[in-house]
Formats: C-alpha cells, structure tokens, sequence
C-alpha cells in the first residue's frame, strides 16, 4: 500500500493541474465565441506563422 | 419650400448641405461595434477581418461568429457610417450598434463567476468520488480514515468556494423569515459536512463528503444553465435596442450638427428628414409634410403636416424635411409617458407564481419535517445523538433537490432554443409556462398582423393612359404609396408616360405637366376630390374628375397561418385596433377574425385584455405599437415583432426576430410541451424520493446509495429534458 503515497499526491496535482488550465482559460475569455473558433481553425490565414 | 426635380436622386438639400464629420468631444480610442446578420462561415470572418483592418484608421477588427458582430478599436475620427461601405462592399450587411446598449454584454461577470464554481465543483467532486470509490470497494481501517480525511480536505474549501451562490440566496430568504430551494439546500450540505467530519474524527464507516460535492455541482449546473438561457436572450434583446442608435440633428444658427438625443434640451431646433423618427416631442418651425403615427396609434392613414402642428417622439416623418421646435425631452415625451402605462399594468403579471416555485413551497417545509422527524425518532429510540444525525443528515442528502433543481432550467433550455431557432426570443423566465396556459390570442392590426407597407387593390379599375401618367408622378417620390403604386403599375407592364416639370410638394404630392395639362397625384382635398375612408391617392388630369387609387395594408408573412393555426387549436382569436372600422372589418373578415375592436384607444386596448382577465381567460397579446405596450404588459403573456419600438419589446415576454408570424402558434405547442415535461420531471424526481427516502429514514441508506440516487435522477431529467429539442 505503501504506492499510495505517490500516487494520490500525483492524482491531486493532475486535477489541480486541470483547473488551474481551466481558470486561466476562462479568464483570457476562450469561450466569448465558441462557434467562431470552431470555424477559424478552418482558415488557412497564419498557418506559416503566428499572428502578430 | 424645398420642392424638388424629379432627377431621381433621393437626397434632399439638406442632406448634401450635411457635413460629413458631427463635432464631438471623443475619447482616444473609440470602441465601435457593427451587427453583421449575414455573417456564418470561417470565410466571412476572414473576409470582414480582412476588409475591415485594411481600412486606415482602424487598429483591431475581431468578429464574434456567435453573437454575428464585430468589435473594432479606431482612431477617434473613423465613424461606423465609415466601415459600413466598406463592409457593404465586400457584400455583408452592416448596422451599427450603440456600444453603450451593449455593456451588460461585454462584461459577463456573473456567468464567468458561476462557471468558475461549477468548475472548482466538478474537479473537487471527481476527485473525492475517486476516493469515495476506494472506500465503497473495501479499504477499512487506517487506509479508510486516510481516504476520509483527505476528501474533507478536499471538500471543504471546494465547498466554503463553490457553494456561495446558495449560501447567499438562503440567507437572504432566511432573513426575511420565508423558506426557498436554497435552504434544504444548504442545511444539507452543512449537515453532511459536519456529520462527515465528526464521524471521520471517530473512525466511523459512512462519510458524506462527495454527496455533498456532487449535490452542489449538479445544483450549479442547473443554475449556469438557467443563466446561460437567459443571457443569451437578453444579449440578443439587446441588440435589437442598440440598433437604435439615438441621434438627432441639431439646427445651431442654421447650422446642422448630429447629437445624441440624449443632449437635446427644450427649445432646441431639431431637423427631421424624410424617412427619420421625431426623436423628440415639439412644434412644427417650418415645412410641410406628412406623418406615420402608426406605431402610436394603430393609423395607417397618413396625417398632413404644417407649421404649427405638434408632433410627438416616435412619428414618422414620411414627405419633406421638417424643422421642429423641441417641447418635451427623455422622460417628459409622451412617448415615455405612454410607457408609464405599462408599470401600472405590469403589477398583474407578478402574481404569476412559476412551477418552480409551487414544488419549492410544497417541498421545501416538507424535507425539514421528515428529517426533523426521523432526528428526533431516532434519538428516542436509540438514545443516540450521533446516529440520530447521521441519520437526518442521510435523509437531508437523499431527499435534496438535485433533480428538482435540474428540472425546470434543463427544459427551459431545450425549449427556448429550439424556439431560437425558429426566430423566437424568450424573455421572460416564466414566459413558458404562462404561454402554455394560453386560451385567448388578442393581435393588434397594423405592423403585427400587416406588415405596414401599402398595397394597391384597384389597379384593374384604371386605364392605361391614367396608370401611365400616375406611373411618372408615382416614379418621382419616395412616400410608401407612391413606391407602392410604382411597383404595382411596373409589375403590371406600365411603362412612365413622359411628363415635364415634375416637382413633388411635401406633404400634398406629386405635380407635372402631362402634354400641356398640368396632373397632379396626392391628397384628396389637393387634387379637388372628397376624402373617402380607405387610404388612397388621387390623381386628377386637368379636364376630367379626380379618379382614386385605394390601398390596403398587405399582410404580414404567416399571419393568416397563424391565426388559423390558433383557431384549430380551440384558441379564441380577437383582433383590436386603433384604425378606421372600414380597414379594420375587411381584415378581420379576411382572415375569419369574428371579434373585433376598432378605433380603440391605448387604455381601451389595455381594458379590453383586463376584461378578458377578469373572466377567468389567459390572454396572449401580440402587439407592436405603443398603443399596444399597455395591453401587451396587461396580459397573461405577450408577444412583440422585432419590428415593434423599443417600449413594446421591453414590455413584452417573447421577441419575434424574423419577419414571419407563423412560429408563434409553434411556440405555443411547444410551451405546452416543454410544460408536460417539466411537470414529468418533478415525478421522476419524486419517484425517486419515494423509493429512497424510507430507505433513509430506516437508517438504511449508505454513501453509496445516496451518490447512485442523486446521479441517475439528475441525469434521467437531463435526458427528458433533451427530448424536447
């Protein structure tokens, strides 16, 4: 049992992990326009490089 | 006088004379935001994006697909008349929107906040089921009391975070002495936390946390739900109030400036073009014209205009540019004083209890009871006080409205977008509910069931050389039955007799000279006719009797589908208007209305639906003008076309956004539906307290039991929920 130790800490900190992901992207707005991400991903604009 | 060359440009001097940039005070980087209704594809994001920053003086153009509506950042001196051309260019339909109307929008703060508890709810509750999972599975002893503790780690700041929402609202219920859902709520929780605690400190088996975790992400879900619904109505509702953006031209030493209408003071001079609301009430300066009251008083007639007469905000001015004198401004026009009218009114409707709340009445005191009971059975019998709570504890949990919190805001859901679709906007939060109780559909007549443009009727009664010449006159003015005759003259295959000297005198008609004669198209008494009760134009060729050209309001697309629909249903269908008996009649003998009202007032309108209140019917009204808004706050449930003025629409339940009526006896047969569904809902849910309740009660029930009886009744009544879609 003693495999417990590791592996609940690590479980924790995966969760965590997870919605510390989902405050930060709900705080830099990623859901003010879900049908218009969807769709942009489609677009071929800055496939060779990132927007500036 | 501003008469006019019939050299088909439609501008008015005053317009060219305009100047191009209003004055005002702007801060540094203004915000701009366009409505874009043709947008639906990653192209047109591309190609408005694209169009857009390629405009100079634009910094950053973002569309948002879902809202359909671009926010730029520019430099102070770019204006959306500016960046509409350019859209309109690149082939999408623009409107601007009034930034300010669109605040609520920007800032979403109570849906991001609730998400972010829903969210610190589900993670906490995964993790602690994990946990929960290995005790439901065996671990005992030591191990058991580890699981437990960490859970209770886990739970209770997840808990002290996530479950603020019901801890207010409790509160706030509790300290005026009444009950709400959210008090079972939170005694349940509290009571699960504490009994879990003081058991896990004893090493005891059964520990509630993740119950009480899973109670408060299902119950989260069920609110963000019911919040998602209504914000996307009113971002939406909105919208349609930012497309008027209010502005007005002011006249400073016959200087013209464009202000917001919001600045205007008493005794300014206001210019009013053709086609422009009155923004204001006043007195007519100078020119002549003709007004459109419709939206206030249900006339389709057109009234002349002239020096002198008073107008009130909200008419239209239709002929020739008018200068007014303002008398009453904001709050004192009669405008607003009419839509006082409507908080008098609205009184009736809030005594509208909704299902939720009748099963909370009932259930409420009734959970607190049986757990009050089972508490104090417990302890006599077993002398115990810890088994005693734990027990109460279980019930409380068991017993909690998981599923009954689901219950409605999962169907309203499904069912206010599945009327979205369709082009409906539900307001209201109980609109529903009220609109599936419906018995008696009251329509106003014109802009609801007719559309509001003129349609000619006596076309075959002319002659050729009369619609020839009316043609030309009829070519040369943009007021609604001169275009409407021009259209139907053209369609007929008429071609424009060659007139000269064509001028059109605002608020009389149209004049020329007609091989020598002079022939006039207008008003009765201008052209030497009596005036009749059908609207009409005259046209009068020197040396013969003036001959009239009769118009009816054309019908609304779906009206007559929907009137129809209504009456197979066994609704009573009434037809109340502010027009003439004769327009009124012939409409309602066109679409088999049998009762009808006419030239009724704004407050005999609002009489008439309290009548029908008072003898026990369920009143729908469907209404556009500010002579319906009393009427419309007055009824049981109401519904106005996006069309409607902005009074109308805020006193009414449900937007029509599309310009058909048929959807409206749909939502009708889908208000009932989604009512049925609600109402199942609640059985299941007390089915499910039925067979688990007693197992509660007999000190039987165990975390398990609980997580399984909360889950699979939260999730059959998402299921039912989903059918309606």
């Amino acid at each position: 049992m003693e495999v417990l130790a590791y592996l609940i800490p690590i479980s924790l900190f995966l969760g965590g992990v997870g919605l510390v992901a989902f405050i930060y992207t709900v705080r830099s707005n990623q859901y003010e326009d879900p049908e218009g991400d969807a769709r942009r991903i489609l677009s071929d604009e800055w496939d060779d490089k990132p927007k500036p | 006088m501003t008469a006019q060359l019939s050299s088909g440009t439609a501008a008015c001097p005053g317009c060219i004379a305009a100047p191009t940039e209003p004055a005002r005070p702007i801060p540094e980087d203004v915000q701009i935001a366009l409505s874009l209704p043709g947008i639906h594809c990653s192209a047109c994001i591309a190609n408005v994006e694209r169009a857009l920053n390629a405009h100079p003086g634009v910094d950053d153009a973002r569309v948002n697909l879902t809202l359909k509506r671009a926010m730029i950042k520019a430099a102070p001196e770019t204006h959306a008349s500016d960046l509409i051309p350019v859209l309109e260019r690149a082939g999408y339909e623009a409107h601007e929107l009034d930034p300010g109307a669109l605040s609520a929008t920007q800032s979403d703060k109570a849906g991001r906040d609730l998400l972010m508890r829903l969210a610190v709810a589900g993670f906490a509750s995964m993790n602690v089921m994990l946990l929960s999972v290995s005790v439901w599975s065996g671990a005992t002893d030591a191990t058991r009391d580890m699981f437990h503790w960490i859970s209770a780690a886990i739970a209770l700041p997840a808990i002290a975070f996530s479950a603020q929402p019901f801890f207010a609202n409790a509160w706030s219920a509790l300290r005026v002495r009444r009950l709400n859902m959210d008090v079972p709520i939170v005694l349940a929780i509290l009571l699960a936390l504490v009994t879990s605690l003081w058991e896990t400190a004893l090493s005891g088996k059964h520990a509630y946390f993740d119950a009480a975790l899973t109670l408060t992400f299902f119950l989260l879900a069920g609110r963000y739900l019911d919040y998602r619904t209504r914000a996307a109505a009113r971002s939406a509702a909105e919208e349609l109030t930012a497309l008027e953006v209010p502005r007005a031209i002011r006249l400073v030493d016959g200087v013209e400036e464009e202000v917001s209408v919001a600045t205007l003071a008493v005794g300014d001079l206001v210019l009013v073009r053709p086609g422009g609301r009155m923004p204001v009430d006043g007195e007519i300066v100078s020119g002549k014209s003709e007004l459109d009251r419709s939206l206030l008083t249900g006339e389709t007639l057109p009234a002349f205009a002239e020096t002198g007469l008073a107008v009130s905000a909200g008419e239209v001015n239709l002929t020739g540019p008018l200068t007014v004198r303002t008398t009453a401004v904001g709050e004192d026009t009669s405008l607003h004083r009419m839509a006082d009218l409507v908080a008098i009114a609205e009184s009736g409707r809030s005594r509208y209890t909704s299902l939720a709340d009748k099963a909370a009445k009932l259930y409420a005191p009734g959970v607190h009871i049986l757990s009050a009971l089972s508490f104090l059975g417990w302890y006599i019998y077993s002398g115990d006080i810890r088994t005693a709570l734990n027990i109460a504890a279980a019930v409380l949990i068991i017993t909690c409205p998981c599923a009954l919190g689901l219950a409605v805001p999962a169907v309203t859901t499904a069912a206010s977008g599945r009327l979205f679709r369709k082009g409906m906007l539900i307001k209201h939060a109980t609109a529903l509910e009220r609109l599936a109780e419906v018995d008696t559909v009251v329509f106003d007549k014109t802009g609801t069931l007719t559309s509001g443009t003129p349609e000619l009727t006596n076309l075959a009664d002319h002659s050729r050389g009369n619609l020839e010449v009316a043609l030309a006159l009829a070519e040369a003015s943009s007021h609604p039955l001169s275009v409407s005759l021009a259209k139907s003259a053209k369609e007929a295959g008429i071609k424009p007799a060659r007139l000269e000297d064509v001028v059109e005198v605002p608020g009389y008609g149209t004049e020329g000279t007609y091989r020598g004669q002079r022939v006039r198209l207008g008003r009765a008494g201008w052209t030497g006719a009596t005036e009749g009760d059908q609207t009409a134009a005259w046209l009068a060729v020197a040396g013969q009797a003036p001959v009239a050209f009769l118009f009816s309001d054309s019908l609304r697309a779906g009206a007559a589908e929907a009137v129809h629909a209504f009456r197979d249903a066994g609704k009573s269908v009434v037809l109340i208007s502010g027009d003439t008996r004769g327009a009124v009649q012939s409409l309602a003998d066109k679409l088999g209305i049998e009762t009808w009202i006419a030239e009724a007032l704004p407050q005999d309108k609002a009489t008439h639906v309290h009548d029908l209140s008072d003898q026990g019917r369920h009143v729908l009204m469907i209404g556009d003008g500010l002579n319906d808004t009393a009427a419309l706050a007055a009824a049981h449930v109401s519904i106005s076309p996006a069309s409607a003025l902005d009074a109308a629409r805020v006193a009414s339940d449900i937007v029509l956004l599309g310009n058909d009526l048929s959807p409206v006896a749909d939502a009708c047969d889908t208000a009932v539906k989604a009512t049925k569904r609600i109402r199942e809902n609640f059985r299941i849910a007390t089915v499910y307290n039925i067979i688990a309740v007693p197992l509660a009660v007999a000190g039987l029930a165990t975390p398990l039991i609980a997580a399984l009886a909360m889950s699979t009744s939260s999730i059959t009544v998402s299921l039912n929920a989903l059918r309606l879609r």
